[in-house]
């Protein structure tokens, strides 16, 4: 069996979620990469591990991975593979479900598990509940949640990189812009440690109180949908359901109450911590370890402490 | 341009699902269901895009079990002009709507469908990226601001990073992400004005859609619990724990 995994990429890297649905996909059998797009990012691609061929496909229309054209290519390459699989990431859930509407599959999103060939496990009703499901289907189409399957490693293959054909362009969409935000922290989905901060933080200025203490971690900065809904933090920052899905080894949580559509995107980490006034706040029942204070006090304190 | 808005019937948000005892599904029996929330974010936006004048009607559809009528007043409370109902099994998947989605595309000949970006009970945001695929149009999923100028949809969307502005030939399908807007609540005289607004049943059969399912459930459990942590009483003794004990600093 072969899996054709779509390995998305961002200014010219390979996103780390990528490696991991490289991961999923070699727990099937073969495994062809597709990238569209850049030439560097498809001779990087073949130096991942487990990776035995790289399609590339050069042409301009799939500069901004946008679904359409890109969908198309998918659909039009898929005759030779048994599972075509993305990472569960914003392309990922915009391109596989399209292509798998136009090969009459019904997609499988955000698998955490792979039972077998026909078998997966996903979470459903915001992780409250996991669901094992066979598809019937003659090919899979799925995307694997990042935080679920380690990364390949970046290096130590070496595949040969097959330039593919571009597939008619159905011509109904355009690129017009992208407003990425700067930030020299560790990208969330794959940070160590995770900084996160809930309503509790009162305002965008007081969130920089979380600053410093990320540095000292090394690590990313989240918030809880509260936060972003409040204007303390851009919403790229948000945990959750309807968020980014982390499993850090680390999440330290300061004046996040624990809301159900939070808590599906953080429970899995190794280690959480809460620091919250409220003792009945629902995050100290995942927490393993809290603190009942105030955060003004703490985080300061804490940074203190770790100098 | 008329906007077609699908929008479904889920259990409530705020309702912590509980896993049946046999293993075969999540308990809804007794629940209290409501809409789920990005479809109600759909539903303000097409409203709001007639209020503008850019809409002529706003159409919404369900489809799954009888009481999926509620869902559908509701939405008419909030604005929209007519509903259609189609009637199936409880929950049919992502494909099969959309293939359902296409036949109605099909008699009510929309500008633009408007749908949730995803559903709070089974997850997969599929839906919209399906329903485009079938009907060749374009797809601005996940929006965060939508506008219609000279017969194209500009959308906002959000992804990985930051946002990407799409600019999309009509018809199109836009999928709504919990940034677009903030939905109203429909008032006590515009729930009972909604009770007269049209709602036409059809039977999913009727439209020569095959709703066999694609995907069988194995079984569903609950997740592993996390075993109960402990509060510390300062920061002193916090450090020394993940120091010592959790080893992750």
């Amino acid at each position: 069996m072969t899996a054709l995994v779509l390995l998305d990429h961002e200014e010219g890297r390979i996103r780390k979620s990528a490696l991991s649905a490289v991961t999923a996909a070699a727990q099937l059998g073969d495994v062809h990469v597709l990238v569209a797009g850049d030439a560097a990012v498809a001779q990087a691609a073949a130096a991942i591990s487990g990776v035995s061929k790289v399609l590339h496909a050069a042409d301009a229309q799939y500069a901004h991975e946008l679904a359409e054209p890109l969908a198309a290519l998918i659909v039009s390459l898929a005759g030779g593979y048994d599972q075509i699989i993305a990472a569960a990431g914003a392309v990922g859930k915009n391109v596989l479900p399209r292509a798998a509407a136009l090969l009459d599959v019904q997609p499988i999103p955000e698998v955490v598990r792979i039972v077998d060939a026909e078998t997966f496990v996903r979470p459903i009703y915001a992780g409250n509940a996991l669901a094992t499901v066979r598809s019937s289907d003659a090919k899979k189409v799925l995307t694997v949640r990042g935080s679920a399957f380690d990364a390949a490693p970046a290096e130590g293959g070496s595949a040969p990189v097959e330039a593919v054909a571009p597939a008619a362009n159905p011509n109904v969409s355009e690129f017009v812009a992208v407003h990425l935000s700067e930030s020299e922290r560790p990208e969330l989905e794959s940070a160590r440690v995770v900084v996160s901060g809930g309503r509790g933080l009162q305002s965008e200025e007081k969130f920089h109180i979380l600053e410093p203490l990320a540095d000292k971690l090394g690590a990313a900065i989240g918030a809880s949908r509260a936060a972003v809904d409040s204007g303390f933090v851009p919403n790229e920052f948000q945990v959750g359901q309807t968020g980014k899905i982390v499993a850090p080894e680390l999440y330290l949580a300061f004046g996040i109450s624990g809301a159900i559509q939070h808590l599906a995107g953080m429970k899995d980490s190794r280690v959480i911590v809460a620091v919250n006034k409220d003792p009945e706040a629902p995050i100290f029942q995942v927490a393993d370890y809290g603190i009942e204070g105030d955060l003004f006090e703490v985080v300061p304190a804490l940074t203190a402490a770790l100098s | 341009m008329k906007i077609v808005v699908p929008v479904k019937r889920v259990v409530d948000y705020n309702i912590k699902p509980r896993v049946k005892a046999d293993g075969s599904g999540v308990e809804t029996a007794g629940v209290k269901m409501s809409m789920n929330p990005f479809d109600e974010i759909a539903v303000e936006e097409a409203v709001r895009l007639k209020e503008k004048g850019v809409a002529t009607e706003v159409v919404v559809v369900s489809i799954g079990v009888q009481q999926a009528q509620d869902t559908l007043r509701t939405a008419m409370a909030m604005g929209a002009d007519r509903a259609i109902l189609v009637l199936s099994e409880e929950s049919p998947e992502p494909l099969a709507v959309a293939k359902v989605l296409k036949a109605i595309s099909e008699k009510e000949q929309p500008g633009l469908f408007i749908l949730g970006k995803q559903a709070i009970d089974d997850d997969m945001n599929a839906t919209g990226q399906m329903l485009a695929g079938l009907l060749g149009w374009g797809q601005g999923t996940f929006a965060g601001k939508v506008e219609v100028t000279d017969g194209r949809v500009l959308v906002t969307r959000e992804i990985d990073g930051g946002t990407e502005d799409v600019s999309l030939a009509l018809p199109a399908v836009v999928t709504a992400d919990l940034r677009l807007n903030e939905p109203r609540y429909a008032s006590l005289p515009n729930i009972m004005k909604a009770r007269k607004k049209p709602l036409e049943t059809l039977k999913a059969e009727d439209l020569g859609v095959d709703m066999a399912r694609r995907l069988t459930v194995v079984s569903v459990a609950e997740p592993e619990q996390r075993k109960a942590g402990v509060k510390v009483g300062s920061v002193g003794e916090l450090v020394e724990k993940l120091r010592n004990e959790a080893k992750v600093i």
